[in-house]
């Protein structure tokens, strides 16, 4: 008798599950086909994090999240609980609920047990749970379906574009502040942000609404993971490139300046694809900074004849990292942003020339940046402030760095010769190839000549080193396209001069210093640029 | 009959047996050169204390330079090991009157030497955290590694520091350290 049920038993069982199998496999078919699964970045890589959609709300597998977290989860008949280094998540059963360490978390919806006995949890359950007890930062970015794990930089980026005049303006904001590097590589612009991938709205990026005759932009687009490009049109003749710190982003603006209405007409057609230009077609021509079109708008305002128009000062550290700090507590990050701020302001109001501070306030900026930055407002001078540290405690005395490189490293960049291209309103320009890290070794004779100046400037005025002018391989100079140095203003691990360096009696004779020597730096620079420059500066 | 006949194979066999022994491993055993007992007084025991001369680079008496002095280093089999036994010795506290420019702290997770002859020195995370900063300091700190290896070993031509089994961009916020670094005699005294 015990026998006979026992066999009719389980086979009942079997056929009722086999049945609810059948009904569950077509059923998760259908979830699974669903598109849309999260991209999971992280510095190590991309994964996939698959997710299904039931009542409009994207799910994804607990196991899934078990393996790709090293979570320890454990099934009761109350629920779910998920460990991960000593700290527990409970899941309840027919509850919007998590109790993460023992704190109430609601969750968009209730999780599912399928009858595969698999636990499905709402993608809210990783930023509102799990990102709680989780060792790295999680991110969940709904729209862009991405989930960044750790220290993974990925700005959001916007793109606006709008008619200005006869020419546009594209505004790129990245939030939080992310550098970039803007260049323009025959019929495009390139974008390249000093991230490690872009947040893109599912929207995607714009394509402008403009009238035809516009045509100044085709399109806005996403070239790789970290470059946006944007496919410039017929008649776009310059553009000019500047960038601000928001608040809590970076904001590009590129203005782009349109060609005359009488020197687009020769144009094939408008509509002819980017890549289509030839290159035969404008050989001989004059080169285009000699045509009509209308100047660039910024330059217009400072219509200096001087060959320096923007200099970008780099005050040293910033945030957390604090710099150098002297024996009776002087950070060097506080020194170097007071001192930049005065020669900021003496360059200004004395000289009249553009000056940007890498940084305007106490801020970590990624050395990258601050060449960037440099760079994107297509500056004319970099110079970079800091402060020494010894380990002989008398040491003092400024020095004055230009870069160095290794042997090899400006062969690798000269290799890279200017290149004459056609443009697209007609005659031809040449477009120069500078390898990012390497930019500095075409200006490194003008860096070294602008140290020995600061020399000559600075000698009598605050107390040098004994060899004041030196070269080493210094990061935030070795990318910087223009000439570019790095001020030591002396030694904070000297009690003396931690003193001196905070005092009136040095900073103003150190700012009268750089300003005498930016001005006799310029005169050198008009005379060898004299040909191309009528009138110099006074 | 048979059963003489069995004895006599059996002590035929077990003969035979004593034989083997004897010839197997009673001899052998007599006549074992014994190496255990002797290695303290034989001479190829001296090469774990072997020691080869290599110029080791601290802070210069002003603090502007490095300056290179002559250590006892221990013998390391190959270029790698050798390489490995150098750094150890750079990294070690100096005695008094030297300074080194490598933080306090400071070990060597790791060497790696390429067939192209860059090393990649591995150093713990000391040697990031503990750094004073300043552009001179991290100079110093970084080529009396740079230097230490390829002024003592032809094999090594350039060299790449790491930190904590990472590739990083700086010590301090100065000297780019993304690339390998070759000698640099210009901040030897």
């Amino acid at each position: 008798l015990k026998l006979r049920t026992i066999v009719v038993v389980p086979r009942r069982a079997v056929l009722a599950s086999g049945l609810l199998l059948a009904v569950f496999f077509s059923f998760s078919h259908s979830l699974l086909s669903q598109p849309g699964a999260l991209t999971v970045v992280s510095k190590d890589g991309r994964r996939t994090l698959a997710t299904t959609v039931q009542n409009e709300q994207d799910f994804v597998a607990l196991d899934d999240l078990a393996s790709m977290f090293q979570l320890a989860v454990r099934e009761d008949a109350l629920g779910v609980t998920i460990a991960y280094k000593g700290k527990t998540i409970v899941l309840t059963v027919d509850q919007p609920l998590a109790s993460v360490s023992g704190r109430l978390v609601s969750l968009p919806a209730t999780p599912i047990r399928t009858q595969a006995r698999r636990w499905l949890v709402p993608a809210e359950f990783i930023s509102r749970a799990l990102a709680l007890i989780y060792d790295a930062k999680l991110d969940l970015r709904r729209p862009a379906r991405l989930l960044i794990v750790g220290d993974v930089r990925a700005p959001r980026v916007q793109v606006r574009y709008e008619p200005v005049g006869t020419g546009a303006r594209l505004t790129v904001d990245a939030a939080p502040r992310a550098g970039s590097a803007v260049s323009q590589d025959n019929d495009r612009i390139t974008i390249k942000f000093d991230a490690d991938l872009l947040d893109i709205p599912a929207s995607g990026l714009i394509l402008p609404a403009q009238t035809p005759a516009q045509g100044i932009v085709q399109a806005v687009r996403l070239a790789d993971a970290t470059t946006i490009a944007v496919d410039l049109g017929p008649r776009f003749s310059s553009f000019r490139a500047a960038t601000q710190q928001l608040d809590t982003a970076t904001r590009l603006v590129i203005d782009l300046t349109a060609a005359t209405v009488a020197e687009a007409a020769p144009v094939p057609s408008p509509g002819a694809p980017p890549g289509a230009v030839s290159p035969t077609g404008a050989a001989g021509a004059a080169p285009l900074p000699a045509a009509p079109g209308p100047p660039p708008d910024l330059s217009a305002l400072t219509q200096t004849p001087s060959s320096i128009r923007t200099i970008v000062i780099d005050p040293g550290h910033g945030g957390d990292d604090e710099g150098v700090k002297g024996p009776a507590g002087t950070k060097e990050k506080d020194l170097t942003l007071t001192l930049a701020r005065r020669v900021k302001a003496a360059i200004e109001t004395r000289l009249g020339i553009r000056v940007l501070l890498t940084r305007e306030d106490d801020r970590r900026v990624p050395i990258d940046d601050r060449t960037a930055m440099a760079n994107n407002n297509k500056s004319d001078l970099f110079i970079s402030l800091h402060a020494n540290a010894s380990f002989r405690p008398t040491l003092a005395g400024g020095s004055i760095y230009s870069a160095s490189f290794e042997p090899g490293a400006a062969k690798a960049a000269r290799a890279l010769a200017p290149e004459r291209v056609p443009a697209i309103g007609g005659g031809s320009r040449e477009i120069e190839f500078v390898p990012w890290e390497v930019a500095q070794t075409a200006h490194l004779e003008e860096s070294d000549a602008l140290a020995k100046l600061l020399e000559t400037q600075l000698h009598d005025r605050i107390p040098l080193a004994a060899r004041p002018v030196d070269s080493a391989p210094l990061r935030v100079l070795e990318s910087a396209n223009m000439p570019a140095i790095l001020i030591e203003i002396g030694y904070l691990t000297n009690p003396n001069q931690e003193r001196q360096l905070a005092s009136a009696e040095f900073q103003n004779p150190f700012v009268q210093g750089v300003l005498d020597a930016i001005i006799r730096f310029r005169d050198v620079l008009d005379e060898k640029r004299r040909p191309a420059a009528s009138g110099a500066g006074k | 009959v048979t059963a003489r006949r069995v004895l006599g194979f059996g002590a035929l066999a077990i003969a035979l047996g004593a034989m083997a022994w004897v010839l197997f491993v009673g001899l052998p055993r007599a006549y074992r050169p014994r190496p255990q007992p002797l290695p303290p007084s034989t001479p190829a025991a001296a090469a774990p204390g072997r020691r080869i001369k290599a110029r080791l680079f601290y802070v210069s008496e002003d603090g502007t330079r490095l300056t290179g002095v002559e250590r006892d280093v221990p013998y390391g089999d190959g270029a790698a090991a050798q390489a490995q036994e150098i750094i150890k010795a750079q990294l070690a506290p100096p005695a008094t009157p030297l300074i080194s420019a490598v933080p306090a702290g400071t070990t060597l997770r790791a060497l790696y030497l390429t067939s192209n002859g860059a090393a990649y020195v591995d150093l713990s995370r000391e040697a990031m955290n503990a750094h004073a900063g300043g552009s001179l300091d991290e100079m110093l700190t970084i080529y009396s590694i740079v230097n230490a290896l390829t002024m003592n070993l032809p094999a090594v031509t350039s060299v790449q520091v790491l930190v904590d089994g990472k590739e990083t961009d700086t010590l301090a916020g100065h000297i780019d350290l993304r690339r390998p670094l070759t000698k640099n005699v210009s901040w030897v005294e």
